[in-house]
């Protein structure tokens, strides 16, 4: 383990704002595509009556 | 140039593609959650901070995995488009057309996050040099690639247009790899090569595989989900007799 | 019919194209007036200074001279898309690949080689001396018809699509940023005393590769625009 301390976890040896950011940002997108593709599937699902499946 | 042009024999090979998409996708999440569960554990707490850069290098485990999907789907897309074109199959444009959102939305994080690596590590946010400005060049060919199918109405001249557009465009893939050599300016030299390998600790270079893995489970994860969408929508669109296909909605990013 | 040689067709393609634009000379000349004014903008926006026209003079003549080929590429097939010549030259026995080639060097001749010509004559107005005139001439010689090639493509994929003009930007202008890198690039490296050989190089070798790969795609494309 590098940290002895949570503070010193979030502050990333002063460049915790662009680790976190680029991280977050990282987070944000892949799991705002699974939401997306969810809806997607979900529009197309609800929309038609005989499916593929 | 109306759907009925459309050949219906080919349609029952996505209809075997539609299950098998849908067991395929919860074991490669699951991976995908596994693996970058891992990578992240190693290299976030594990990983021992780097001696030039500080704690800040720790952007590469995301940045050069996604970097590397960008790329690596692109020239997957590229595939599927030249499997397209010469077996005139449409699962193939499908899954190019699965696969086109995640891999602009992986140029744009290798973007963002290169961006945010920059600006501790050489001063600035934005550099020209040869692999952010490649890579930018590829994020125009991703979008390049998504309007054109968008743009034209025909499904079947969307797929054959887009699928000759991204096999033009693969032509720069190999440029922005090479770009490096070519003018290498501010941006350090490929972090990971033969030569260069152990320069970094083999911790960080754990993490950085298993992010990469695990970037590459959820890719294929969401193409497939996204695969049973364009599907699901195809049928849906050529269902309704004589009306004129729509453009396709590409969503996901 | 099918006697008609090779080098006949391509020979009747480019005059007819070259007879057409004759006949339209204006569509023709917009290219060439655009490229002048866009390059003396760039002295108005930015100030008089000589040291700093001289530094920008590469990059402004060949984002001007990659600019005016987009706008001229619209017309490059839309003319023979809608008077139906576009289908006979698909049906005619000569390789269509062959016949892309002959209009893509007769849009060249139009648009890219007037802009080769002016380029010495506007370089002047951002104050290069005359052997970086050469240079420029050179790199534009080599880079333009690469342009038109490249272009070539982006018109054929967009032929008849709603939104083509907008669309066709966006599918070539990334295409043409290494010809636009190397192209500028060879003047600059002149201009620092590095030597040209490597940029020129690299501009004759995406010309090479342009003209064996862009005439097939884009003959590929034209059969899926018609179908």
């Amino acid at each position: 383990m590098q940290w002895n301390s949570l503070s010193e976890f979030l502050a990333m040896g002063g460049y915790g704002f662009y680790v976190w950011v680029s991280f977050g940002a990282t987070a944000l997108c892949l799991i705002g595509e699974v939401v997306l593709v969810r809806r997607r599937h979900a529009a197309v699902a609800d929309g038609d009556g005989g499916g593929v499946s | 140039m109306s759907v009925t042009d459309i050949n219906w024999f080919k349609y029952s090979s996505p209809q075997a593609l539609y299950p098998l998409a849908g067991k395929l996708t919860p074991w490669f999440s699951a991976l995908a959650v596994i693996l970058m569960g891992a990578g992240l554990y190693i290299g976030l707490l594990l990983a021992p901070t780097d001696f030039q850069q500080g704690d800040s290098y720790r952007i590469i485990f995301v940045h050069v995995p996604a970097a590397w999907m960008s790329m690596f789907l692109y020239v997957v897309m590229a595939l599927w488009a030249a499997i397209g074109l010469g077996l005139k199959a449409r699962p193939s444009y499908m899954m190019a057309q699965a696969i086109a959102p995640t891999g602009a939305m992986f140029t744009f994080l290798a973007l963002l996050t290169g961006s945010l690596w920059g600006k501790p590590t050489w001063g600035t946010w934005w550099v020209w040099d040869a692999r952010l400005t490649s890579e930018l060049i590829l994020f125009f060919l991703y979008l390049g690639v998504m309007l054109l199918r968008t743009s034209i109405d025909d499904a079947r001249r969307a797929d054959r247009a887009s699928a000759v557009f991204a096999l033009v465009g693969v032509v720069n893939v190999p440029i922005i790899y090479f770009s490096v050599q070519w003018w290498n300016t501010l941006h350090q030299g490929a972090s990971v090569s033969a030569t260069a390998a152990p320069k970094m600790a083999a911790m960080m270079l754990l993490a950085m595989l298993i992010m990469s893995l695990g970037f590459w489970m959820y890719s294929i994860a969401v193409i497939l989900a996204r695969l049973r969408c364009v599907i699901r929508e195809r049928e849906e669109r050529s269902s309704v007799a004589g009306q004129v296909e729509r453009p396709v909605a590409v969503g996901g990013v | 019919m099918t006697q008609l040689g090779l080098t006949d067709a391509v020979r009747d393609v480019i005059r007819r194209d070259l007879l057409v634009a004759l006949r339209r000379r204006a569509d023709a000349l917009t290219t060439v007036v655009f490229f002048v004014i866009v390059t003396s903008l760039f002295p108005l926006g930015i100030g008089p200074e000589p040291a700093v026209l001289r530094m920008i003079a590469p990059g402004v003549l060949w984002v001007a001279a990659l600019l005016s080929c987009l706008l001229s590429l619209g017309r490059l097939f839309t003319t023979d898309y809608v008077d139906g010549v576009l289908e006979q030259l698909v049906l005619v026995p000569q390789p269509l690949t062959v016949l892309v080639g002959a209009k893509v060097a007769a849009h060249w001749l139009i648009s890219g080689l007037p802009i080769v010509l002016l380029a010495p004559v506007l370089g002047l107005q951002y104050g290069l001396g005359g052997d970086v005139l050469g240079v420029l001439t050179l790199s534009l010689l080599l880079g333009t018809p690469t342009l038109s090639l490249i272009g070539a493509i982006g018109a054929a994929l967009t032929l008849g699509v709603r939104g083509s003009h907008v669309l066709i930007a966006l599918l070539v202008l990334p295409l043409f940023i290494p010809v636009l890198i190397f192209g500028a690039g060879a003047v600059t490296s002149y201009i620092a005393g590095i030597g040209v050989e490597a940029n020129l190089s690299l501009l004759g070798a995406c010309l090479m590769l342009a003209v064996v790969l862009a005439p097939w795609a884009t003959a590929a494309a034209l059969r899926i625009a018609l179908e």
